[in-house]
């Protein structure tokens, strides 16, 4: 089955979902395993289930619907004296085997032909059009068959009325269409018949293509209306035929009205089901409505609420306009371009992405994934800047605090960034708009109002030079940041840390895939990574004035690691030329921490920066070439420095005597007796608690322990406790920057010279 | 597709396409972007501003047009760029937007594009109506019922009234594409059920955006010193200024009107420069009324809100509502 079709069966049975026939929707899932190939699959599969009891049962029966089927296909014996009693039994045979397994495409042809030719009388074939439930398909042929039998004015009128009615309710088991779309003008003259024209009017809504909406067709509509007056199912169907030819016919739904067809089709329904459920085992999902008035935007008529994102229409209207002259038939036969209702999947977007009608509006792409991508590949300016201008006055209108005191108006304007913000996430990619609008939002933010959608949208900030931006932005960020609770200095340094994630996969996929990057403001990769770096030492700066002013609170304290975390890898992990220490004030808060995790995050980010520094000294090596990104000799002293600080404290037990340097008589001021050990990673206030479960582990019954004694071998089996304990960071640490050699305690630090 | 052949031939495009834009690297996204933050990092108000010459305005406007926008209280709106608009077709515009109207207003009926109606709707340009040459042409929409006996005045009586206009939009018109047309000023007159439908109609068929313009105390002072400014041979109304003073429960409301010829001896000896106007003056100019009030009651009216000022040339409230008295147009 090609994807063409099956995107017209989706699309009919969207269509059908207006309606209310809930079933029909929900067999859609089923429908697109009915394969011709997979027909079978299913029927055997439903053969093989553990219903050996049945299946006896089943053969007879099975020769019994033979039977019955090849009676009536040869027509009522008139001689036979009781032959009521022969059809009865028969009509009877054929229900059963119906109700409980569906019948076979083939029966149905038969049957269908039987019921329609009017063999029988009325109630015979009533009944057989009720019970005419297909197992799997049914086929096209049959359908035209049964049509033809409607011309020749063999069946009653209640009959008719009943096969529209079945055909509507099969509509999407028939296995093809396009014979019976070429019946479409008969149809059509059925409308005539009052009492026909609804269960018509449903059928050719399922039907109807967009060559098959012409001007005289419209008018007939039109004709019918006037005479009917305003009758649901012809708005259903002049609803549709604008769909295709907006130019041809204006319809304005009322706006509570959903309900085109009325669901009546309960007569099958309960059959259709078992039969599934029979052939395919039980359902896993109940049924339910899927496309329910959610999905039916009702139209925001008062001006002023006119808010949130636009639905989806095409624009053939708007590029009809554009035309100077605009005959009829033009507009007709454009069928070259893809109608939007009709796009529903991935792959037809990629077969038909040169000839997609656009929305009239492009504001709607926000609700729609598919036309998500589209944006997001299109290079076609005006697309671009339709979104745009939609995006930017409507996120200025919606403001909140344009209109204060609006409970209900803050949810909906929350609701719409956080559209926006999906939409972002999905795309992977701020919106210009969105950064425009923080520009006049952002200096009058309270940092309450909306905080994780905002916070969220400064994540999503497009990559731009740091230095223009930071006036308008992070200028007044820094400004809330600082008068803020430390749970909003978090959140900001996450969002901050998302930013420059954002930033980095960006530039790393940009510049990889072209040399000049696309960027409005910055040409070269040194621009770019200036940028980045001075995002980097803005954060270090807010982050050095949040500890002091939350007094080296452990909490916060995570979290600017965990921005360093990134900082530490953009060498290695995005392939960025930029390596950018952290500052002074954040290192030693973080060595002297009270708090293991802090120290072994501390360690891990340590044995990244070793391994990133590591790998662009070797990179220029092999280089040769002077590029233009080496790092500054500064860069790999304050490494070291930090190197040796923290060697130093945690290993040697010699601190502050490189790295930071601390007169001694300070320190023996303090008191302590043995400041020099009293920061390795025994005495470590924040390992300390470790030391004595380790020493208690290994001896239990003592009474007193004295952390001192682990030396020699023990430190070994120290080292290997801590790392048990998931010290991994710590374990990377001291795997890369410390030699030990096979006598504890070595000093073999990689003191990297060579840097 | 082929919309772009019906552009080339637009007032619009032999006025502001500039061929050097194109060669430019920027997209036009990104000159957007900057220029939002140029305005964004600048005071958003020029200190000074010139009063243009009138240029545009008296050279080829047709005079029983701009009557006819005369004496009537528009509703401001501002308005993004107009996708695929042509002024070719102007004509089938007002086909498509009565169709749309009728529908809208007899809902749930379906009707034909182009059938006969009791409502008439008429696009027509405003020549005339722009700051300089790029300007786009201003337009005007106008509903006019039609009336059901012929004997009667076939014009029939004008329902509702709307025009789009663009004047000194220099600065916008550098970030706009070909693809657009630029009149980011919407003014309407008539019932704001009528206002919704069109504005629906525009927003569906040129993908644009209305949004109600606000006139900030800020801007409401200008508009005061500029038209106290204006010479006039007579006045017909009294200058007259109105404060709200935020209080519950009810807001309170302080009118304070001024003999207009006062206002203008008042202005003229602010006023320095001529041919242009600076933020001191008109600061100085609001100033003075202020403290004038002070002195009789006590009140000190910088510390309230300007909400409406009206004069003999025009007047002006704060939610987005304007009138325009005497036969110029110079905000």
């Amino acid at each position: 089955m090609s994807s063409q079709k099956r995107g017209k069966n989706v699309q009919a049975q969207n269509r059908t979902s207006q309606g209310s026939n809930s079933f029909q929707t929900t067999l859609s899932a089923w429908k697109v395993k009915q394969d011709p190939s997979n027909s079978k699959s299913i029927s055997k599969h439903g053969e093989d289930n553990p219903v050996g009891d049945y299946e006896h049962a089943d053969d007879q029966a099975e020769d019994a619907l033979q039977m019955a089927v090849g009676y009536f296909e040869k027509g009522p014996i008139k001689t036979s004296r009781n032959k009521d009693k022969t059809w009865e039994k028969h009509l009877k045979t054929v229900e059963n085997v119906a109700w409980k397994n569906g019948l076979a495409s083939e029966e149905i042809d038969i049957l269908l032909n039987v019921a329609l030719s009017g063999k029988f009388g009325n109630a015979v074939n009533t009944r057989m059009l009720k019970c005419m439930i297909p197992a799997t398909v049914i086929s096209e042929d049959s359908v035209v068959k049964a049509v033809s039998w409607l011309c020749v004015g063999k069946c009653s009128g209640s009959t008719k009325v009943l096969f529209y009615r079945w055909l509507v309710v099969m509509f999407d088991f028939i296995d093809r269409k396009e014979q019976i779309n070429l019946l479409y003008g008969f149809f059509f003259a059925s409308l005539q018949d009052d009492t026909l024209c609804p269960y018509v009017c449903h059928l050719l809504y399922l039907l109807t293509k967009k060559e098959n909406v012409k001007p005289f067709r419209v008018r007939k509509l039109l004709d019918l209306q006037a005479k009917m007056g305003m009758q649901p199912h012809l708005q259903a169907l002049l609803s549709l035929y604008k769909f295709f030819a907006p130019t041809l016919i204006s319809v304005s739904l009322p706006v509570r009205k959903k309900i085109y067809f009325k669901n009546s089709e309960n007569l099958w329904k309960t059959a259709l089901l078992t039969v599934k459920q029979r052939n395919q085992g039980p359902s896993l999902e109940p049924l339910k409505l899927m496309l329910g008035p959610a999905n039916v935007r009702p139209l925001k008529r008062k001006w002023s609420s006119l808010s949130v994102i636009p639905v989806h229409n095409s624009s053939s209207c708007t590029k009809e306009c554009g035309k100077k002259e605009m005959s009829l038939s033009d507009c007709l036969n454009r069928s070259r371009s893809f109608p939007l209702e009709q796009l529903q999947s991935f792959p037809q977007l990629l077969q038909n992405i040169h000839c997609l009608e656009l929305p009239s509006q492009m504001g709607s792409v926000l609700n729609n994934s598919l036309l998500l991508h589209y944006i997001n590949c299109v290079r076609d300016e005006p697309v671009l800047l339709r979104f745009y201008y939609w995006l930017s006055q409507t996120l200025q209108e919606e403001c909140i605090w344009y209109k204060v005191n609006n409970y209900e108006h803050g949810k909906e304007f929350t609701n719409f960034l956080d559209t926006i913000i999906r939409a972002e996430c999905f795309l992977q990619e701020g919106f210009y708009s969105c950064e425009a609008f923080l520009y006049k939002s952002l200096p009058l933010w309270d940092g309450l109002c909306c905080r994780s959608q905002f916070l969220q949208l400064v994540s999503w900030i497009p990559f731009s030079s740091f230095s223009e931006v930071k006036p308008l932005l992070f200028d007044h960020l820094a400004q809330l940041f600082f008068t803020s609770t430390i749970y909003f200095k978090c959140s900001v340094l996450q969002s901050l840390k998302e930013l420059l994630q954002n930033w980095l996969l960006w530039l790393s996929m940009d510049i990889h895939m072209k040399p000049v990057t696309n960027s409005p403001l910055e040409t070269t990769l040194g621009g770019s990574m200036n940028s980045v770096s001075e995002l980097i030492h803005y954060v270090g700066c807010l982050s050095t004035t949040a500890m002091r002013l939350e007094s080296n609170s452990t909490f916060l304290l995570h979290f600017i690691l965990d921005f360093y975390e990134k900082v530490c890898d953009i060498y290695i992990n995005y392939n960025l030329p930029l390596v950018v220490l952290f500052p002074p004030g954040i290192f030693y808060s973080a060595l002297l921490s009270l708090d293991a995790s802090i120290l072994n995050q501390l360690c891990f980010i340590m044995h990244r920066y070793h391994k990133n520094l590591t790998a662009a000294k070797k990179n220029e090596l092999v280089q040769k070439t002077k590029s233009e990104f080496s790092f500054s000799s500064k860069t790999y002293q304050e490494f070291n420095h930090y190197l040796t600080s923290m060697v130093g404290c945690l290993w040697t037990s010699k601190p502050f005597e490189k790295g930071i340097y601390i007169d001694p008589e300070i320190l023996e001021n303090t008191g302590v007796a043995e400041y020099k050990k009293s920061l390795n990673v025994v005495h470590h206030p924040s390992f300390l608690s470790y030391a004595v479960s380790f020493l208690l582990q290994e001896s239990p019954e003592e009474r007193t322990v004295n952390v001192s004694s682990i030396q020699g071998k023990k430190w070994s089996w120290y080292l290997d406790y801590l790392f048990s304990q998931g010290l991994q960071g710590l374990k990377l640490f001291i795997r890369s920057s410390v030699h030990r050699s096979s006598v504890t305690r070595a000093e073999g630090i990689n003191c990297n010279n060579q840097y | 597709m082929d919309s772009y052949d019906a552009s080339e031939s637009t007032p619009r495009q032999s006025t502001s396409s500039r061929p050097e834009d194109y060669f430019i690297g920027a997209t036009f996204l990104q000159k957007r972007l900057e220029s939002v933050r140029k305005q964004t990092s600048f005071i958003p108000t020029p200190p000074r501003r010139k009063i243009p010459h009138c240029s545009q305005l008296q050279e080829d406007v047709d005079p029983q047009k701009v009557a006819f926008l005369l004496h009537k209280q528009w509703t401001l709106y501002s308005l993004t760029p107009l996708y695929k608009f042509s002024y070719c077709n102007l004509k089938e515009y007002s086909r498509l937007l009565n169709a749309f109207i009728v529908a809208e207003k007899q809902k749930g009926l379906a009707v034909e594009v182009g059938e006969d109606l009791n409502i008439k709707v008429i696009f027509s340009t405003l020549l005339g109506i722009k700051g300089t040459q790029k300007d786009p042409e201003a337009f005007l929409v106008q509903i006019l019922s039609k009336s059901q006996l012929p004997s009667e005045n076939r014009e029939g009586k004008v329902l509702w009234t709307g025009w789009f206009c663009c004047i000194f939009g220099d600065s916008v018109l550098e970030t706009v594409s070909e693809d657009f047309t630029c009149l980011p000023l919407f003014l309407a007159n008539g019932a704001e059920s009528n206002t919704a439908i069109i504005g629906t109609w525009f927003q569906k068929t040129f993908d644009c955006y209305f949004s109600p313009l606000a006139i900030n105390a800020f801007n409401l002072s200008w508009m005061a010193a500029m038209w106290t400014a204006c010479k006039m041979d007579h006045y017909v109304a009294t200058t007259e200024f109105l404060w709200s003073v935020p209080c519950s429960p009810q807001s309170l409301d302080i009118s304070y009107a001024i003999h207009p010829e006062d206002a203008k001896a008042l202005w003229d000896s602010v006023h320095k420069t001529p041919g242009e106007v600076t933020q001191e003056e008109v600061d100085l100019f609001m100033d003075c009324l202020y403290s004038h009030f002070h002195r009789h009651f006590k009140i000190h009216l910088s510390a309230t809100r300007l909400i409406r000022v009206s004069t003999s040339v025009a007047s002006a409230h704060t939610d987005g509502k304007i009138k325009v008295s005497l036969n110029n147009l110079v905000k």
